[in-house]
């Protein structure tokens, strides 16, 4: 198990080599820092002279080198619009995206395991037959229909939820939270329903599938002939099963589900990450979009590897071939 | 003395969209307790679905429509679920045809053990552990403590059926149903599991069904033999008698195809043709196409077991000619 986790981190650091290379390679492609520091009354070989002085006429790699140095240290460089370090800008936006994906990622487990479950072992009955046509209608409306037609129910019309921003926000050590306050949870509704409103769906049909095809089992059959209880059955026996392919295919989901935080943010004025990265690609603030690549970036990688790392534990088989 | 078992005219369908399909049709043997009896028969011939029938586990959309399953005093064909499920694994148990897929991949075989003892007995998960081991003991599976937290998959098929047995043993049932319990297995072990069955069968005076399409398995085994073909038991008797002497011309076929009865050089005789689909028998006798003592009768009424004249149930009209 040992030398499973280390192999795992191993190709984490290379996938992350790699997701910072890209990233210094937009970055190079883009404007001239230069001109962003002395303005264009310099003359080209004032230019050149703190060209040199910063390092810029480099080969790529060795500039490359100083890139990833920097970046081990925290320093992703600096955002032109806040004109402050834009890891720092990331960070101070961290929190709202955090929440936002905790929220939904619960609603997402709390609603997908009962009725995937429900769903397999009951494929006939009418709730089953309810919830597989919600889940259909549900993955084909778009995220930002859902918000808006949210939006539009419960703001406008109803004026039961507030429509955009955090609402009223405590600072923890730096960690501005929203769950400390009801306001804050008024806020948190519907960015997070919209949210998990594509991957509850998916999830459901997922856990589903694969329950119902491990139904199909041998060692099922086997379980009901040893006469032990339903819920021991369905439970211990067919959903322990289940669990190794449902883990799999939600790591790579809480990655596209990153992509999805972007479109939900900006319709509701989230304050975070995604809406900090829309506002960037509008004011062309490149260090700061290079910045957000390679933080959720590395986000990504995180997520993928401690998943790995769990479906090691509840795969025996994993276990023994890391051991070797 | 009453029987362990008694299955009268069981009859199991499957209810498809074409219609309902009869894999088993009007079928009836007994058991006497500490009995053991081979079911043998083609692929096809409905001995699974007679086996898990018994302990009403049917793979949908099949359903027991008619007859009685007397076990213990009570009939399981009309027993509830949660009785059911007290005698699953309990008073009857199962094993199953491949090893590999009958064990939980992702659960420890203790875990595995345990559960069974627990769900059928008021014991505590030591006493349930100290269960376990013995019965591992009683299979031969060396430093027992160690292997009950391990995974299916660290044990070699012949093991893995050595825990499956144990496990049938844990709640030292009065029967155990056997679905060819070697057929998956290595060629060079089948027969040192067929042996450890028998063994435990004959210790503790359980009674065994042995469902397999080997006869020479059946004849070391067992004591009584039922043929099976198209659903229904064309035969049954004691095994060295309808062995020796086999009454119905499918039977005379199967044993004629063994490769030991005929001399040296011999060729294999097969029986020609093959079973008919469920989906379209012929009328009268199942077997008419490929009988070769076939007559007018036997294309127009299905024969019931009848005495022949060595004692054995045979169902052919012409039993006591062919
Ligand atoms: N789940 C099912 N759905 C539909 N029909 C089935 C099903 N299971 C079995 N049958 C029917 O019942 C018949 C008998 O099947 P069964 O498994 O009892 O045969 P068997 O004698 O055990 O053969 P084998 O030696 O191959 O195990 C099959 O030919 C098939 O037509
Ligand atoms: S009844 Fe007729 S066809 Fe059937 S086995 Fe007997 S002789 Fe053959
Ligand atoms: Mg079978």
């Amino acid at each position: 198990m040992f030398a499973f986790i280390v192999r795992r981190i191993a190709q984490a650091i290379i996938v992350m080599l790699i997701i910072s290379f890209i990233g210094f390679a937009i970055k190079q492609s883009f404007g001239d820092p230069v001109r962003e520091i002395t303005g264009v009354s310099v003359s080209a070989a004032e230019r050149e002279k703190i060209r040199d002085e910063l390092g810029l006429n480099d080969p790529f790699m060795v500039q490359f080198g100083r890139f990833m140095q920097g970046a081990v240290k925290g320093d992703i460089g600096r955002s032109f619009f806040y004109k402050k370090s834009a890891l720092d800008v990331i960070l101070s936006k961290a929190p709202a995206t955090l929440e936002l994906v905790m929220c939904s990622a619960l609603i997402i487990v709390i609603f997908s395991v009962p009725l995937g479950i429900y769903s397999a072992i009951r494929p006939k009955a009418l709730f089953s037959r309810f919830v597989m046509g919600g889940s259909i209608v549900g993955v084909s409306i778009p995220v930002f229909l859902t918000a808006i037609l949210m939006i539009y129910v419960f703001s406008v019309e109803l004026h039961w939820l507030p429509s955009y921003g955090r609402g009223e926000t405590v600072n923890l050590g730096g960690w501005r939270t929203g769950f400390l306050t009801l306001d804050g949870w008024e806020h948190l509704i519907m960015p997070s329903i919209a949210l998990s409103s594509i991957m509850l769906p998916l999830f459901i049909r997922l856990i589903r599938s694969e329950m119902m095809e491990v139904l199909e089992n041998d060692y099922i059959k086997y379980a009901w002939a040893k006469g032990l209880m339903p819920k021991r059955v369905w439970i211990v026996h067919a959903f322990k099963n289940t669990l190794l392919p449902v883990i799999t295919v939600g790591g790579v989901q809480l990655g596209t589900m990153i992509a999805f935080t972007i479109l939900t943010e900006t319709v509701f004025q989230w304050q975070g990450m995604g809406f900090m990265f829309i506002e960037a690609v509008e004011r062309g603030d490149a260090p700061l979009m290079v910045a957000y690549l390679m933080v959720v970036g590395l986000i990504f990688v995180v997520v993928n590897t401690v998943v790995d790392v769990i479906y090691g534990l509840v795969n025996p088989q994993v276990r023994i071939t890391g051991q070797k | 003395m009453q029987p362990l078992l008694d299955v009268k005219n069981l009859s199991v369908e499957f209810a498809l969209r074409q219609g309902p399909l009869e894999a088993v049709k009007n079928v009836s043997f007994s058991l006497n307790k500490g009995e053991r009896l081979g079911l043998v028969g083609e692929s096809g011939a409905g001995k699974s679905v007679t086996g898990f029938s018994i302990i009403n586990l049917i793979s949908k959309p099949g359903y027991i429509s008619n007859g009685s399953i007397m076990f213990e005093g009570q009939d399981l064909a009309k027993m509830p679920f949660d009785k059911m499920r007290g005698v699953r694994g309990n008073r009857i148990s199962m094993i199953f045809q491949d090893p590999m897929m009958t064990l939980n991949p992702v659960l420890t075989i203790g875990t595995q053990m345990i559960e069974t003892v627990m769900a059928h007995m008021d014991v505590t998960r030591k006493e349930a552990e100290e269960i376990a081991l013995e019965k591992l003991r009683k299979v031969y599976i060396p430093s027992p403590r160690k292997r009950l937290a391990q995974y299916p998959h660290e044990f070699s098929g012949g093991m893995r059926q050595r825990i499956v047995i144990a496990i049938s043993l844990l709640t030292d049932p009065s029967l155990i149903i056997a679905d060819e319990p070697t057929t998956a297995l290595d060629v060079t072990i089948q027969a040192e599991i067929m042996d450890l069955l028998l063994e435990l069968c004959e210790t503790d005076n359980m009674g065994l069904i042995l469902i397999t399409h080997d006869l020479a398995v059946v004849s070391e085994v067992t004591q009584r033999i039922a043929v099976m073909y198209a659903g229904g038991i064309v035969e049954t008797g004691s095994t060295r008698q309808v062995t020796e002497t086999p009454g119905h011309p499918y039977t005379q076929g199967l044993i004629a195809a063994l490769p030991q009865s005929g001399a040296a050089g011999d060729r294999l005789t097969q029986i020609p043709g093959a079973m008919p689909s469920l989906m379209n028998m012929p009328a009268g006798c199942p077997f008419n196409p490929r009988c070769q003592h076939c007559t007018d009768i036997c294309k127009q009424e299905l024969p019931t077991l009848k005495e022949n004249k060595s004692g054995i149930l045979v169902a052919c009209h012409h039993a006591d000619k062919v």
